[in-house]
C-alpha cells in the first residue's frame, strides 16, 4: 500500500471522526506525566508525549474484566460466559508498545485461544507512531529492536514536519484514513527519509550485546549473584509487572453478589512478583525467595518469553526501571551477568 | 460470540460424595448426558464452585473404569475445597478440561510398573494404578509402594486391601508413625525400598506426593538404576486458568498445566524449580 500524507491540522478532525464509530484510546495529560486512556476531545490527544504511565495493553488486556456471569438459586448454576469488546483505536502508540502487542497475540492465540483477548483484539485498530528521539535515560528500546515497526499497525505515523507521513498496513487502516490524506510526493519521501536519518543516531545502544544473545547468556545465569542482590533490595510491590507492557499473569476469582442470587468471575492482573504467586493451599510456596522471583521476571522477559512465543519478552521500554522504587534496573542487571560472564 | 471462552465451565452433578479420612472425600461427578469426560490418566480438571472460585484437582478415576462417571480425591484445605466438602449427591460443580500431559500409557505396556505414590500423591496415581490393573495382561509385574504420615490418613482403605489381596501385584504400606491399631511397618516410604528388587531395564517408576518426598524416593529409583526417563512423576502447581497463560504454574520454563502435570525426571533434572 502506498505513503499518505496526513497534515497536522487535519489530525483532530481524523480523531473525530474516529470518535463516531470507534473509543479512541491514546496519550493525555495525566498530572506531570502521560496516560493512554480514552479521549473524550480530540483536543486532548498529546502525540508529543514521552511515555505513558501503563501502556495501551491496557485496551486490550484491561486491569480488571468480568470474563462472566453466574446466577445462582435452586438447580444448576448458570455461568454465562462474557466477552467485553468494543471497537477501539489505540492512536499514537509508541512502537516498543506495538512490539509488546504481539506478543500478546501469540500468548493469547497459542494452545487454546482466549477469546476474551481476541474479541477486543479483533475489534482494535492499531495507530502508532515513530518515535524521533528517545523518551528519556531509560528506554532501551534501540538495544531491544522495538525502536521503530514495519509491520504490525494499521496505520503508522512519522512526524515530518507539518505533516505525518502514513504506512498504511491493513485495509481497516486505509478505510478510516480515506478523506484525511493525500498520496504522498516525491519531497514527502525525501523528507521522511531526512527525518529518519536523523532519528537513528539519537537512540543509545544501551545493552553492551546483541540481544539474539540474551537467551543463551540467561541460561548460563541461574545461579548468578546478582540475583540475590536484587532480591535483597526488592520490596515485592509488583510495580515492574504493574507497568510492563508485556506482562500478561492474571488471577481469576468469583465474588458473589449481597443478594446471594448471582456472583461474576473476574480476571485481574496478577504479579509473579507477589509472595502467593506460586504458592499452593498446603502453603508449599514454589518461588518463595524475593531473588527467585525477580530472577523470575528477569529470565521470563529475556528468555522464556521470547523462546516460547518468538517475540521480544522485554521491548526496552523502560517503564519497570521508572517504576521502581530501589532502583532495579534490566538493563544493567542483563549487562553486569554478561560483564560477568 | 465468536468463539467459546475457554473459561467457561460445564455444570456436572455430584452422584455420590463418599468419605475417605478426616480430611479427604472422594466425589463421584457425572458429565451432562452421562458422557464421558475422556481423561488420560495423569490429567487433571479445573473444578469450579460458581461464586466460589476454582481449583486445579487431578483426576483420581481411571478411565477405564469411566462409566460416564469420573472422581476427585480431595483434601478439604482452601475456599473451593471447604465448600465442596459441604456439599451433597445431587448438587452441582463446574468442570473445564480435562487438562495438561498425564501419563503415556502406551509406552509403559509390557514393562514392570513401580508406583510409589505419599500421602495425597496416591490420588492422581490410583488413575494409572487401576487402569494398569484393568488391563493387568499388558503389564509386567506391578509393585506398589505407599506410605502415609499415620494410619488415619491412608486413602481408599478398602482398594487397599484388595491390591494387597492381589497374587499378581505386590503391595507394601508403611505409615510415619503408627497408633494402637497399627500392625503394618512403621517408617518413611524410603524404607519400603529395600524390600524390592527390579529389573532396572525393564521397569517404570511413577511416583507423586509432598515436595520434601521427591528427592529421597528419585534417590531410591535411581539407585536401583531405573534411568531417568523411565522415572515418572506428577507435580502440583498453583493454577488460575489451566491452558498455559495465566503464568501461575510455572516451573522456569515450562508451564505445569501444559508440559506437565506429568514429567519424566530426565524432563526436569535440569529445570531447577522443579522440586
Amino acid at each position: 500500500m502506498r505513503l499518505r500524507i496526513l497534515p497536522k491540522e487535519e489530525v483532530p478532525r481524523l480523531v473525530q471522526a474516529l470518535m463516531a464509530d470507534y473509543r479512541v484510546v491514546g496519550p493525555r495529560a495525566k498530572g506531570p506525566q502521560f496516560g493512554f486512556e480514552p479521549i473524550d476531545d480530540p483536543a486532548e490527544l498529546r502525540l508529543d508525549y514521552n511515555i505513558s504511565i501503563l501502556s495501551p495493553k491496557t485496551a486490550l488486556q484491561p486491569p480488571q474484566e468480568r470474563i462472566a456471569t453466574i446466577r445462582l438459586g435452586d438447580g444448576a448454576p448458570v455461568v454465562e460466559p462474557l466477552i467485553e469488546a468494543q471497537p477501539t483505536v489505540l492512536f499514537g502508540m509508541h512502537t516498543c508498545d506495538l512490539h509488546a502487542i504481539r506478543l500478546l497475540d501469540r500468548a493469547f492465540t497459542a494452545d487454546y485461544p482466549d477469546a476474551h483477548y481476541l474479541e477486543r483484539r479483533k475489534q482494535t485498530l492499531l495507530v502508532s507512531l515513530e518515535c524521533l528521539q528517545p523518551c528519556d535515560e531509560h528506554s532501551f528500546c534501540k538495544s531491544m529492536g522495538t525502536w521503530t515497526a514495519d509491520e504490525g499497525y494499521d496505520l503508522h505515523l512519522t512526524d515530518i514536519g507539518d505533516a505525518y507521513t502514513v504506512h498504511v498496513g491493513s485495509e481497516r487502516g486505509e478505510a478510516v484514513l480515506d478523506g484525511h490524506a493525500r498520496p504522498a510526493g516525491d519531497a514527502d519521501v525525501r523528507r521522511l527519509n531526512e527525518v529518519l536519518s536523523a532519528k537513528w543516531p539519537r537512540f543509545p545502544q544501551r545493552l553492551e550485546f546483541d540481544v539474539a544473545e540474551l537467551p543463551a547468556l540467561l541460561a548460563t545465569a541461574y545461579n548468578h549473584p546478582i540475583w540475590a542482590e536484587l532480591g535483597e533490595r526488592c520490596l515485592s510491590c509488583g510495580s515492574c509487572t504493574n507497568v510492563c507492557p508485556t506482562c500478561y499473569c492474571f488471577n481469576v476469582l468469583d465474588t458473589i453478589e449481597l443478594t446471594f442470587d448471582g456472583a461474576v468471575r473476574l480476571r485481574r492482573w496478577d504479579s509473579c512478583q507477589l509472595d502467593e504467586f506460586a504458592r499452593v493451599t498446603s502453603g508449599e510456596n514454589f518461588r518463595e525467595a524475593r531473588a527467585a522471583r525477580q530472577r523470575h521476571r528477569m529470565l521470563r522477559k529475556g528468555k522464556y518469553l521470547r523462546e516460547r512465543l518468538n517475540a521480544p519478552g522485554c521491548v526496552g521500554c523502560g517503564r519497570c526501571i521508572r517504576a521502581c522504587l530501589v532502583h532495579i534496573n534490566i538493563v544493567e542487571t542483563f549487562n553486569a551477568i554478561h560483564k560477568s560472564a | 460470540m465468536s468463539t467459546p471462552s475457554i473459561y467457561a465451565p460445564e455444570m456436572a452433578r455430584l452422584a455420590d460424595v463418599r468419605p475417605l479420612t478426616e480430611l479427604e472425600k472422594l466425589f463421584v461427578i457425572e458429565m451432562p448426558q452421562g458422557r464421558s469426560l475422556g481423561h488420560e490418566p495423569g490429567q487433571f480438571v479445573m473444578l469450579n464452585i460458581p461464586g466460589v472460585g476454582e481449583a486445579p484437582i487431578s483426576i483420581s478415576s481411571s478411565p477405564s473404569r469411566s462409566n460416564g462417571r469420573f472422581e476427585l480425591c480431595v483434601r478439604r484445605m482452601g475456599d473451593v475445597t471447604g465448600v465442596l466438602h459441604t456439599m451433597q449427591p445431587g448438587d452441582w460443580v463446574g468442570i473445564r478440561g480435562p487438562f495438561g500431559h498425564g501419563f503415556p500409557i502406551e509406552q509403559m505396556r509390557g514393562k514392570d510398573m513401580l508406583f510409589a505414590p505419599g500421602g495425597l500423591g496416591l490420588a492422581p496415581l490410583r488413575s494409572l494404578i487401576n487402569q494398569v490393573l484393568d488391563e493387568r495382561g499388558s503389564f509386567g509385574r506391578v509393585i506398589i509402594l505407599y506410605g502415609a504420615k499415620r494410619p488415619a490418613e491412608l486413602l481408599f482403605r478398602d482398594e487397599l486391601d484388595a491390591w494387597a489381596a492381589r497374587s499378581d501385584a505386590e503391595f507394601h504400606v508403611t505409615v510415619d508413625r503408627g497408633d494402637e491399631t497399627w500392625k503394618g511397618h512403621v517408617g518413611v516410604i524410603t524404607t519400603l525400598f529395600p524390600r524390592v528388587t527390579v529389573d532396572p531395564r525393564n521397569t517404570i517408576a511413577v511416583t507423586c506426593g509432598p515436595p520434601i518426598m521427591y528427592r529421597f524416593v528419585l534417590m531410591e529409583l535411581l539407585g536401583k538404576g531405573i534411568p531417568e526417563s523411565n522415572i515418572y512423576l506428577s507435580l502440583e502447581r498453583r493454577m488460575k486458568c489451566g491452558v498455559g497463560k495465566c503464568g501461575h504454574c510455572q516451573i522456569n520454563d515450562l508451564y505445569c498445566c501444559q508440559e506437565g502435570p506429568v514429567f519424566t525426571y530426565a524432563q526436569i533434572k535440569n529445570v531447577p524449580e522443579a522440586l
